[in-house]
């Protein structure tokens, strides 16, 4: 056995995943063939709403290779509900979620029928054939429309307000009255911000395969979430759990996407006990946009208060929050995710947050990438521009004046949470060094002063956010379901060899490649030594999976915890080897040795003797495996500081970012790479949603967005070069100092980008441009004249208080 | 109908349907599970293989339109055992994550750097313009591609690893695009 010269941890390792997908030895579930496999297409409702008054399926049934058709009267007496984990309040309204619609119809994509068929093409061929009646009903579509409950979405519910959720800072004793700091305020500033409908569009679309053979069910999906999976599929159906088994194989993107139970993960179950034989499913891309849950769709009235010198001091948030037709399994969950973050790093003195979840007949939403922490930083961020604004304060002097300076770690937030560690100063400091803040800034000015046809735009996001989900009390407090705990196992095999198996569920993450440095650097064993398991419930037979920033922060220590258990053990065995005392033995590069003599075992030899077991110390077990579960005690807090540029060209409502700085700390950094990757990758998708994507409908409630060329998100030639640097303050909720980052990019990016717009063009009277900022969005905006009511913006924007030589 | 297609290098002669497409056909009849799929209207580029030496989608051409021609898919790239240049800066770069894309990104990244062998960070985003990535941002995709144009100038490296498809590139593309 080899030592591992230099740490594992930190060093930029290409990744394991890489070999099998860049030559396309790859397991994606439809790679599936199985013997005997039929074939399932769904076929799904064109219209919002509508009572089905006839199914006419025998056309269908006579066509070439169909096995059979099936309508939600089918399965009517089997299907039961789809789960929602999440009641957020105890009087939340909660209408009954069938797999397939049975009477009635509630959003345009719904599943209405299915074929089975021995091809896809024969499957899909038959959808064409089978002739359904509806009787439409009227469509709810917006939310202050459906709060007025004239049409509901579930006439059985009596209204359309599925909860109202609420979180004040004074009455959970953590600040004070925000009607108070309001009231007494020296400037309140009130907006109303749109955060669109957002679709996940993970570039795999999902699939399903069941079998039914070896007396077992066993469920391929392309999910995120194969443990949450088969305890839920046991649930609706009844099946044993123990007689499940769910397996993610190679899963391409999710993003929350994937984070679901999803309507044909039950169906193709359901059909394929039916039939007993193998079925499969796999989406097309259009049923993907029609189907899987979209994300965000909030309407944000936010309040703040502050002084006159700029200091800050209450905010109040009420939002509206679009559930869909149904509540998926985490859907009235997501707002609340933001609920804890509208405050950001900023010390306000009081916080009021009431969200209202309200039914419409659309497609459910539910996770996406940051899930309610984007809207949150969102609104705030354009909060502190607005007041910034209206103050003629520099905006990042703003945020200075008023955010947690570092020696105030750890901080008690007014949203009752507790920060562990940070340093905005430090993060923002790198970030307009990388950016030339104050050169940009008179290059503005210049613009601003030629008249510039294209003018430059500087927007700040100062974020933080929530990871490492989650505490399994906190959880339990905001009544969700189950615990935010991780589990990990280490096997020692007899060669020395290791196996990890882990809970967590990777989906490009890289989990496989960054578990392997973090057990070879614990355990003294070459990189490739190690071969990470998941996403089998056979083989992993326990986890809480991947979503929320969570896998290395919560997994990542369960593995460390492992390690050490099995450290533990091999020193023991190690002092019962080497005739020492245990407090005599020392640790390193791999091997026990004596302190003060040369007698030295290696992990190997104490794992194979631990194996052979001929000789154990009293009462010892054979074997050097051990097992781990973490549930920390506190989320983790990623930060960071990002500087957009953007040039608009004030003529065509073009807007081409020319530079972008993002300088994050996401605590300890296990792969540099990797971390880079994510950033990159959630930049993108922050960045689609200020500039680039929304799920459109038009007035029947029909999807106008359902294809990649309507659902614009965004190629090469849409995006910039990013800049990217880090700043380190380890976690200090986690062994490994680990934070989290696969939604930092996304959650900092979109208000950045908006901010920058907007500086761009506030001078020109410019106040707010909804997103996504298209071309003829930001073009109608310029041809408009300011609100009347909007008091003097067209004295000078953000940038103008530089050219001014005001108070930066 | 009857074809005779050549695909990574192995002949296989079959009957298919007409409306067969070619991606089903590499998938599902041949097990070429290496090349995916990822929409229905030819916008995303999962699909992406050669045809005669240059990209097409497979998704937009039918089994028959590939009668007679040479297919490459990401299977067929490496050879003896050694991965094209272009597989080993995706490696090398981290240009990838979910690795869905990745199939179809390496092919159109070869057929650009057939045609540009030094190009600049805008050739490239213009290049993959038909491929869409969700997971990376595309930012060490780029530098993959530069990356391995450097790798693949002459005299960078052994000349099996500079393959792309060069005996047959001088043939005509049909169907596709
Ligand atoms: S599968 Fe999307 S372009 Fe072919
Ligand atoms: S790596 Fe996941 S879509 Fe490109």
């Amino acid at each position: 056995m080899t030592a591992t010269a230099e740490p594992e941890i930190g060093k930029a390792r290409l990744r394991k995943e890489d070999a099998r997908l860049i030559t396309g030895q790859t397991t994606w579930t439809d790679n599936l063939q199985l013997h005997g496999m039929l074939h399932m297409a769904v076929l799904r409702s064109p219209v919002a709403h509508a009572r089905i008054t006839g199914i006419d399926v025998s056309r269908a049934t006579s066509m070439p290779g169909v096995a059979v058709v099936l309508t939600g009267e089918d399965f009517a007496a089997e299907q039961g509900s789809l789960p929602c984990a999440w009641p957020i309040t105890e009087d939340m309204k909660s209408p009954p979620a069938p797999a397939m619609a049975v009477a009635q119809v509630n959003f345009a994509g719904e599943a209405v029928a299915l074929v089975i068929a021995d091809s896809a093409y024969h499957a899909a061929d038959a959808l064409e054939a089978i002739d359904i009646d509806y009787d439409e009903l009227p469509v709810v579509l917006d939310m202050e429309e459906a709060l007025r409950d004239n049409d509901l979405v579930h006439p059985d519910l009596g209204t359309n307000k599925c909860a109202t959720w609420i979180f004040d800072s004074a009455e959970a004793g953590v600040g004070t009255n925000v009607e108070d700091e309001i009231a007494s305020a020296e400037v309140v500033i009130e907006r109303t911000f749109k955060q669109q409908r957002l679709i996940p569009a993970f570039m795999e679309p999902r699939s399903v395969v069941v079998d039914t053979t070896a007396g077992m069910f066993t469920v391929w999906s392309a999910t995120q979430i194969p443990h949450i999976l088969r305890w839920m599929l046991s649930a609706v159906t009844g099946i044993s759990e123990h007689k499940l088994r769910v397996i993610a194989p190679d899963v391409g993107g999710g993003f929350g996407g994937k984070l679901q139970v999803t309507p044909e993960e039950l169906l193709c179950l359901l059909v394929a006990r039916r039939m007993g034989r193998p079925v499969k499913w796999t989406e097309s891309r259009t049923e993907s946009m029609l189907s899987a849950h979209h994300g965000r769709d909030q309407v944000q009235k936010i309040t703040l208060s502050a002084r006159r010198d700029g200091t800050v001091t209450g905010l109040k948030v009420e939002l509206l929050a679009d559930m869909g037709a149904y509540l998926r399994l985490v859907t009235p969950g997501v707002p609340i995710l933001g609920a804890f973050m509208f405050n950001s790093i900023y010390k306000f003195a009081a916080y009021r947050f009431v969200c209202t979840n309200v039914f419409t007949n659309k497609v459910p939403t539910d996770a996406y990438r940051g899930a309610g922490r984007p809207e949150a930083t969102f609104a705030i961020e354009r909060m502190m521009d607005e007041l910034a604004v209206e103050l003629g304060v520099e905006p990042m002097k703003i945020r200075e004046m008023n955010w947690i300076r570092h020696e105030e770690f750890p901080f008690d937030t007014v949203a009752g949470l507790t920060y562990d560690s940070g340093n905005y100063e430090a993060a923002t400091a790198r970030a307009m060094e990388l950016f030339g803040y104050e050169e940009m800034r008179e290059e503005q000015a210049r613009r601003r002063s030629s008249g510039d046809v294209v003018q430059l735009g500087i927007g700040i996001s100062t974020y933080t956010e929530m990871c490492g989900l989650a505490p399994s009390r906190v959880l339990g407090a905001l009544r969700y379901a189950a615990g935010g705990w991780e589990t990990a196992s280490i096997r020692m095999l007899p060669t020395g060899k290791v196996e990890v198996i882990t809970g967590t569920s990777p989906h490009g993450q890289g989990h496989e490649t960054v578990w392997s440095q973090i057990v070879a650097d614990k355990l003294g064993v070459p990189f490739d030594d190690v071969e990470v398991l998941h996403g089998d419930t056979a083989t992993s037979h326990k986890g809480m999976d991947s979503y929320g920033s969570r896998s290395l922060a919560v997994g990542g220590t369960a593995l460390v915890y492992a390690a050490d258990k099995v450290l533990a053990k091999a020193r023991t065995l190690a002092a019962h080897m080497m005739e020492c005392d245990e407090v005599d033995v020392e640790f390193a590069s791999g091997s026990f040795s004596v302190r003060g003599t040369s007698t030295v075992r290696s992990l190997g030899d104490v794992v194979l003797a631990a194996h052979v077991a001929h000789d154990l110390p009293e009462g010892m077990e054979p074997g050097m495996d051990a097992d781990a579960t973490f549930d920390p005690d506190n989320f983790s807090f990623p930060h960071g500081t990002h500087l957009c540029a953007t040039e608009v060209d004030t003529e065509t409502g073009m807007v081409r970012i020319s530079r972008y700085v993002a300088v994050d700390d996401v605590g300890t950094v296990m792969n540099p790479l990797i971390v880079d990757g994510q950033v990159h990758g959630g930049l993108a998708q922050g960045i689609a949603q200020a500039l680039y994507e929304e799920a459109t409908h038009d007035e029947m409630g029909t999807l106008t967005s359902a294809t990649l060329a309507d659902y614009l998100v965004p190629c090469a030639a849409d995006l910039p070069a990013f800049l990217t640097d880090r700043t380190t303050t380890p976690a200090t909720s986690n062994p490994l100092g680990a934070k989290g980052v696969g939604e930092a990019g996304t959650i900092a990016s979109t208000p950045a980008v908006v901010n920058s717009v907007l500086d761009a063009l506030r001078h020109l009277g410019v106040r707010d441009i909804e997103m996504p900022m298209s071309p003829e969005r930001v073009w109608t905006a310029l041809q408009g004249r300011p609100d009347p009511g909007s008091g003097d913006v067209t004295a000078g924007g953000l940038g103008s208080i530089d050219a001014q030589g005001g108070q930066s | 109908m009857h074809i005779s297609v050549n695909v990574d290098g192995v002949t296989y002669a079959d009957e298919v349907e007409p409306r067969l497409l070619l991606v089903h056909y590499l998938r599902e009849r041949l097990s070429k599970t290496g090349t995916v799929v990822g929409c229905d209207t030819g916008n995303c580029g999962a699909c992406t293989v050669h045809l005669d030496g240059h990209s097409v989608k497979s998704c937009q051409m039918l089994a028959v339109q590939a009668n007679g021609h040479e297919v490459t898919t990401i299977e067929g790239l490496a050879r003896d055992g050694k991965l094209h240049p272009v597989q080993e800066a995706f490696h090398s770069n981290h240009a990838l994550q979910c690795g869905f894309c990745t199939p179809g990104m390496i092919m159109q990244a070869i057929d650009l750097l057939a045609d540009e062998s030094d190009p600049d960070d805008e050739t490239v985003r213009k290049g993959l313009e038909g491929n869409l990535c969700r997971c990376t941002g595309y930012q060490n995709i780029v530098r993959a591609v530069q990356d391995a144009a450097q790798r693949m100038k002459p005299g960078a490296g052994p000349k099996q690893e500079q393959h792309s498809d060069e005996h047959i590139s001088s043939k005509q593309p049909v169907g596709g695009e």
